[in-house]
């Protein structure tokens, strides 16, 4: 691991990396201090420009938003990964009528923006006749194609990561290949590549976020509009840091629920120790 | 096809933009996210842990927001004014950067641990030793993982287009303007996109995985 990349350290090397880390921690704070200074002579943490925050119907809008945010998040991260799961059967299908197609859609769906996206599902479809498209399904529908296409690739490499005599074992006791892909492949599969999964749901969360620009009604919509108040003094920056602080918060408590979810299934009596492929999630 | 040629300033504009942004912030992520990675791998404590922090933060906040911050939050500041193209850069670079840090983090785990000690034992201090015996290697393992970050990056680039830069997530707005429908200008956009990244990113990442390959 990385920390093998240097040795431990004597006392000449001690004395110097104290040197080195009092300098890293003055530039640092050189660094924050500069940004709340700024802040602070723009007027950012006066009281008038937080007294927004105070009225309770704003505090309702911001939990609502929240819920609108994590609405998205939960019905397209359910979406994507029924999707993901349909699509990796698909390429692993020896039915070239259906694994080619399902390969095709896979490239092509993680080749377009997902921006790009959820605009032809917003923008295009209505004036072609298709009625009832509101900001929500456009950002859910977009997220869940894009973000299906990634986890499809992500159960595909786990199903074929693990050790062959899995699936043999399967056919020895007569199971259908359906029955292998379902039972003995999927659980396994989806074991060894939680954390690729989990961070790729964190995409997902953050990627709600471009409903922004389809003015679907989250938590930086919501923060967007606040920050145009001018009898409030534009809290612009106020607003952007409830945002991002929400955000954040949000994040870690998904990777966190996800570290105990890992630790959870370590400790189950069935935990394969097979090596699970380096992929990497796909902001 | 009367869409695209009818408007092609608008898509030779809107791409050239995007080409902006993606080439300068493909670059500084690269350079910012190396110096990452190596402070977080560095053996003095605060390094690691500014490194930690700062991709922690990063990561875990929506390019949307960062963007929105550099865009719309950073001209209340009343520091140099900045062009949005330029503030869509800086945004991307920061948020890029961190994808770069970690990849290039887990290509220096999979350098096998003699390297290292092989370079302390010919004399080689820490830096030294990073730059010259194990950041090469590592480079090499991660050009796949580092290809999909800059994927990831071309896409990101549309995201701009929320924040008054012409680039091609913004094509659609315009061409609304000029009466054009909306549906083919996105398809078209969506099409320049699957070739840029299917033809031309995927496979210059084939031409550098089969030149740098790794003979171990």
């Amino acid at each position: 691991m990385s920390s093998l990349l240097f040795d431990v350290p004597g006392p000449k090397a001690r004395s110097r990396n104290r040197v080195l880390s009092v300098l890293t921690v003055l530039v640092v704070l050189a660094i924050v201090a500069f940004i709340l200074l700024r802040f602070a002579q723009t007027g950012q943490f006066t009281a008038a420009k937080w007294r927004i925050f105070t009225f309770p119907l704003v505090q309702q809008t911001i939990v609502t938003s929240i819920g609108a945010t994590l609405g998205a998040f939960a019905t397209a991260a359910a979406g994507s990964l029924v999707f993901g799961i349909l699509l990796a059967f698909g390429r692993l299908s020896d039915r070239s009528w259906i694994s080619r197609p399902c390969y095709g859609i896979t490239e092509l769906l993680r080749a377009i923006p997902v921006l790009i996206m959820m605009m032809i599902l917003y923008y295009g479809l209505p004036p072609l006749g298709v009625h009832g498209i509101t900001p929500f399904t456009a950002v859910v529908v977009g997220l869940a194609a894009y973000n299906g296409s990634v986890l499809a690739e992500v159960f595909r490499a786990g199903i074929e990561s693990l050790p062959q005599g899995q699936k043999e074992a399967g056919y020895a006791i007569g199971m259908s290949k359906g029955q292998v892909q379902r039972i003995i492949l999927l659980p396994q599969a989806v074991r060894s590549m939680l954390p690729v999964i989990i961070a790729q749901l964190v995409v997902i969360l953050k990627d709600t976020a471009l409903g922004f620009i389809i003015t679907y009604n989250e938590i930086l919509f919501q923060a967007n509009y606040f920050g145009t108040q001018s009898q409030y003094g534009s809290p612009v920056l106020p607003a952007l840091m409830v945002a991002g602080v929400t955000y954040i918060v949000l994040c870690l408590l998904l990777s966190g629920f996800a570290k105990w979810l890992e630790l959870r299934l370590r400790r189950g009596p069935k935990a394969i120790k097979a090596a699970p492929p380096r992929i990497m999630a796909d902001a | 096809m009367d869409t695209l040629l009818n408007n092609l300033d608008l898509f030779t504009t809107g791409f050239k933009n995007t080409g902006i942004l993606f080439v300068f912030s493909a670059v500084f992520a690269l350079i910012l996210g190396t110096i990452v990675a190596a402070m977080r791998v560095s053996p003095v404590p605060a390094m690691r842990a500014a490194g930690t922090v700062y991709v922690n933060t990063v990561r875990n906040m929506p390019l949307t927001v960062i963007l929105a911050f550099f865009a719309l939050g950073y001209p209340k500041l009343g520091l140099v004014p900045i062009s949005f193209l330029s503030a869509a850069i800086i945004g991307l670079s920061l948020y890029t950067a961190t994808y770069v840090a970690e990849a290039i983090r887990s290509g220096i785990n999979t350098v096998p641990v003699g390297q290292a000690e092989a370079a302390r034992a010919i004399g080689l201090p820490f830096l030294p030793s990073l730059l010259l015996v194990i950041l090469p290697q590592a480079f090499r393992s991660v050009i796949p993982p580092l290809f999909s970050v800059f994927i990831a990056l071309l896409k990101n680039t549309t995201v701009a287009a929320g924040f008054s830069v012409l680039e091609a997530g913004a094509i659609r707005q315009n061409l609304s303007e000029r009466g054009e429908p909306a549906i083919v200008g996105l398809l078209w956009v969506a099409l320049i996109f699957v070739l840029l990244v299917i033809g031309v990113l995927s496979t210059l990442q084939r031409y550098f995985e089969n030149k740098w390959r790794v003979a171990r």
